[in-house]
């Protein structure tokens, strides 16, 4: 064998140091095996703080409570105690700093959502009082006869 | 004075004896067994019989973890089934449940809307479903570069800062729980609120559900509520026969249940 | 305040129409391209497989039709990566599967097998015109007047020959042992480059229709029978060129200095050479083409007779929604007609030229409807996906994973091939190596 068949070889050596060098640079130094083992935890570490860092844009009722102990007594004192304020008042994100006012959904959509009257056997769905809404005063805002934070029906 | 041949002939005794003796002993490493039982392990139970399909779950997730609400993609999201006397089933999940169930019309995508006249129905009821953040999950065994893996806590997550959006994880996931973020262009899922949970928080759907039906919970901590329902209560996973471990548990599961 | 929100389409959308019970994440996200990237590394594998025939078994009446395999399987070989970067949708992140290669993932074999195929093709290609690369050299050098190609070749060759310019008949002889140990490791190396390819949707436990331990045999062999059938119809095509070039004197896709002294090759001559080939090859076609469809009816027997949980979801595509496509596209136009045109007695040149499309439009539909097939039906198994392939673009998705990208990666070897022809010249007798 001659010594020129080596030649092709030392090229694909070369080309492979060259990647082995790139790769040292490119790849960040925190990557590799983690706790979970190879096949279910290889990966960058400081992704987990990252993601640990991500902004939370809900607070939930205590924080509210803070401010408006008023409205949450309100409501915990009726029917509709169990919904956070959230859900109709928006995430409260950065407020009261940002943003000030949090706007209220008063459409029919929201309330719909549990109180559109289905059919469901054996789920707690079926013990909601419920409406048509194609029938129940069509177009109009719930809001207009019903208090959300007090929604009895006796006190309308 | 051996010889030869019995020298040789002891030696393989020796060695296969040993390779069989030392192949039962397992190489541990204690980093590998501290995670295999560590102190914090993330689960999550839900409760098909408290859930009224409001949705506010859907939408809170959406809100809280940028996930845009016009887009037909969603971490998690709640499904209908309507099972009726005669054994047929109808299920649904209109944009996931964003806007809630609000009609009797079951939606059947390309096949239009179903009616279900209310004396055929048998039973009716929601499950929601989300990341089962599994113990080997599957989607982490097939990511050829690492992006999507899995914490210690339990928790999988995907880096987005790596992740080359092949999509081979979201064919691999039995539960459809993935999907291709529309503006991060790389792929995505329920993270069980990372962000919040690890800071002491709630996720944001359980947070959001006025009913009790989401928990998140510890699965180490024998007095988490999560733990305690998986010790007194029934409950079922999703598709085992995948064998990828599940840790999302239902209570209240149904065999039409997909 | 549930406003009318404009809508945003989420990748796969835009070609995909779900019906009954489908989840809502479920699109079918891996489309054309994926379609497409198999069968680009069949074709690769297919036609170097055939060139081994030659070099490594000694098939001498492959003899020419080798070379040109051998040229045509390196011109494919870029283009299999063309549908993976469409499809990426980080495409410049393409590079982490050589940073980080996650071993436990198919996928991730695609950095390291690809780049030693490319290595072994590479090397063989330069064992095998290593000879005519000094001659040219010699022969350019000499040459007063150089014509622009030729100016732009002579540096190139320069690079090239890799400063081995010995061509006594000892080094050809070394280089003679290098094309055979090459073309004879090239081919596990190449089985593997598309096995592992099967391996990718055999391995997803998530999909009933991939799921099977068959998968990368079907694959290769399949892959196999496409290659063949690419080097058979292109080989027809490029020797009709020729043909007709000769007719008017010209000499075409072969440098003057190789056309055996004169400007023209008798039209005889490639006719002859044109005829030989192809039916020679067609031979190889058929037995592969057997194996194929053995293992592919198999598979198909054994999910029926099985019928486990999602049987009733696959017969609903394979027997109706995908009928037109199994049946008559893949099994009845690709697979049987070709098989019996390929059988029946006095095959001439043109009837065999008509088999190897079929058989390439058969390969074809049968990646489309695994990959497609696959994602026909939801994960509920009480939901269909249809996929429409996007012909008019409106948009860069669409055209990268719509008609634009798929014609795309298929002109894009010819074109290649036309390029790397004028520096490797495919149509030359094996002779003149040897």
């Amino acid at each position: 064998m001659k010594n020129h068949v080596w030649r092709p070889l030392f090229v694909v050596i070369a080309m492979v140091i060259g990647i082995l060098l790139f790769r040292a640079v490119y790849v960040p130094s925190d990557f590799g095996a983690q706790e979970r083992g190879y096949t279910f935890g290889y990966h960058r570490l400081s992704n987990e703080q990252e993601w640990k860092e991500y902004p939370a844009k809900y607070k939930a009722t205590e924080y509210c409570n803070e401010c408006h102990d008023d409205k949450v007594e309100e409501v915990a004192s009726a029917h509709h105690a169990m919904i956070p304020c959230e859900n109709c008042h928006g995430a409260a994100f950065g407020h009261p700093d940002n943003p000030e006012k949090l706007a209220i959904d008063r459409s029919r959509e929201l309330c719909i959502r549990c109180h559109a009257k289905l059919t469901m056997p054996t789920s707690d769905r079926n013990d909601i009082p419920g409406i048509d809404p194609a029938q129940h005063n069509q177009g109009d805002e719930c809001s207009e006869c019903h208090n959300p934070h007090n929604p009895s029906l006796e006190d309308m | 004075m051996m010889k030869r041949r019995d020298f040789l002939k002891n030696t393989a005794v020796i060695v296969a004896g040993a390779s069989v003796s030392l192949s039962a002993v397992e190489w541990l490493d204690p980093k590998e067994i501290l995670a295999a039982n560590p102190q914090l392990r993330w689960g999550f139970l839900v409760n098909t019989h408290k859930c009224v399909g409001c949705g506010f779950c859907v939408k809170a997730c959406k809100i809280e973890n940028d996930i845009p609400l016009e887009a037909n993609v969603t971490r998690t999201w709640v499904e209908r089934y309507v099972i009726k006397k005669d054994g047929d089933v109808v299920m649904d999940s209109p944009k996931g449940a964003l806007n809630g169930f609000t009609t009797k019309l079951v939606d059947q995508n390309h096949s239009g809307m179903t009616l279900v006249p209310e004396k055929e129905i048998a039973q009716a009821f929601f499950v929601p479903k989300l990341c089962n953040h599994c113990e080997t999950p599957a989607c982490v065994q097939v990511c050829p570069v690492g992006a999507t893996y899995q914490a210690a806590d339990g928790v999988v997550l995907v880096d987005r800062t790596w992740c080359i959006g092949c999509g081979y994880c979201i064919m691999g996931c039995p539960y459809g729980v993935r999907f291709f973020h529309p503006v991060e262009h790389v792929a995505d899922k329920c993270t069980f609120c990372y962000h919040r949970i690890s800071n002491g928080g709630n996720s944001a759907c359980a947070q959001a559900c006025p009913f009790g039906a989401r928990q998140i919970g510890n699965l180490r901590d024998p007095d988490d509520p999560v733990a305690q329902a998986l010790m007194n209560e029934r409950v079922g996973v999703l598709r085992d026969e995948y064998g990828t471990k599940p840790q999302v548990f239902y209570i209240g599961l149904n065999k039409e249940v997909r | 305040m549930v406003e009318q929100i404009a809508q945003m389409v989420v990748h796969g959308e835009a070609w995909t129409i779900k019906d009954l019970f489908v989840l809502p994440n479920e699109y079918v996200y891996w489309s054309i391209q994926i379609v497409m990237y198999p069968y680009m590394t069949g074709l690769v594998a297919g036609a170097f497989v055939l060139s081994s025939l030659y070099h490594v078994f000694g098939v001498q009446k492959l003899k020419e039709i080798a070379r040109y395999a051998l040229v045509l399987s390196f011109a494919l070989l870029p283009v299999a990566m063309m549908p993976l970067l469409l499809h990426l949708s980080q495409p410049f992140r393409g590079i982490h599967v050589l940073m980080t290669p996650h071993f436990t993932s198919a996928i991730s074999a695609f950095g390291i097998v690809f780049m030693t195929y490319a290595c072994i093709v590479a090397a063989e290609i330069w064992f095998v015109y290593r000879k005519f690369i000094v001659e040219s050299i010699h022969r350019l050098g000499q040459k007063p007047n150089r014509s622009g190609l030729e100016v732009i070749l002579l540096p190139i060759y320069k690079v090239l020959s890799l400063g081995a310019m010995d061509i006594s008949h000892d080094a050809l002889e070394s280089d003679h042992k290098a094309v055979k140990f090459l073309a004879g490791l090239g081919i596990p190396v190449a089985c593997f480059l598309h096995g592992y390819a099967g391996f990718i949707f055999g391995s997803v436990k998530a999909n009933a229709l991939w799921m099977t331990p068959l998968m990368p045999v079907i694959f290769i062999c399949s892959a196999v029978v496409s290659g063949i059938a690419l080097c058979i119809i292109s080989y027809y095509i490029f020797m009709e060129m020729r043909k007709w070039a000769a007719k008017r004197g010209k000499n075409w896709l072969l440098p003057d200095a190789l056309a055996q002294g004169g400007t023209a090759i008798p039209v005889e001559q490639l006719r002859s050479i044109q005829e030989h080939e192809v039916k020679m090859t067609s031979k190889y076609l058929l037995i592969f083409m057997t194996l194929a469809i053995t293992l592919e009816v198999l598979d198909m027997i054994f999910r029926g007779y099985t019928a486990v949980k999602s049987w009733d979801a696959l017969r609903m595509v394979i027997y109706e929604h995908d009928f037109m496509k199994i049946f008559v596209y893949q099994y009845a136009l690709g697979n049987a007609l070709p098989f019996l045109i390929l059988l029946l007695p006095g095959l001439t040149t043109r009837r065999a030229a008509v088999a190897s499309i079929l058989v390439l439009f058969g390969v074809f539909m049968m990646r489309w409807n695994v990959v497609i097939g696959g994602q026909a039906f939801s994960l509920t198994f009480a939901g269909f996906m249809e996929y429409h392939l996007p012909i008019i673009p409106h948009d860069i998705e669409t055209f990268k994973e719509g008609l634009g990208g798929a014609l795309s990666v298929i002109v894009a070897p010819f074109i290649i091939f036309y390029f790397l022809n004028m520096i490797f010249p495919a149509f030359m007798s094996d002779d003149e190596a040897h």
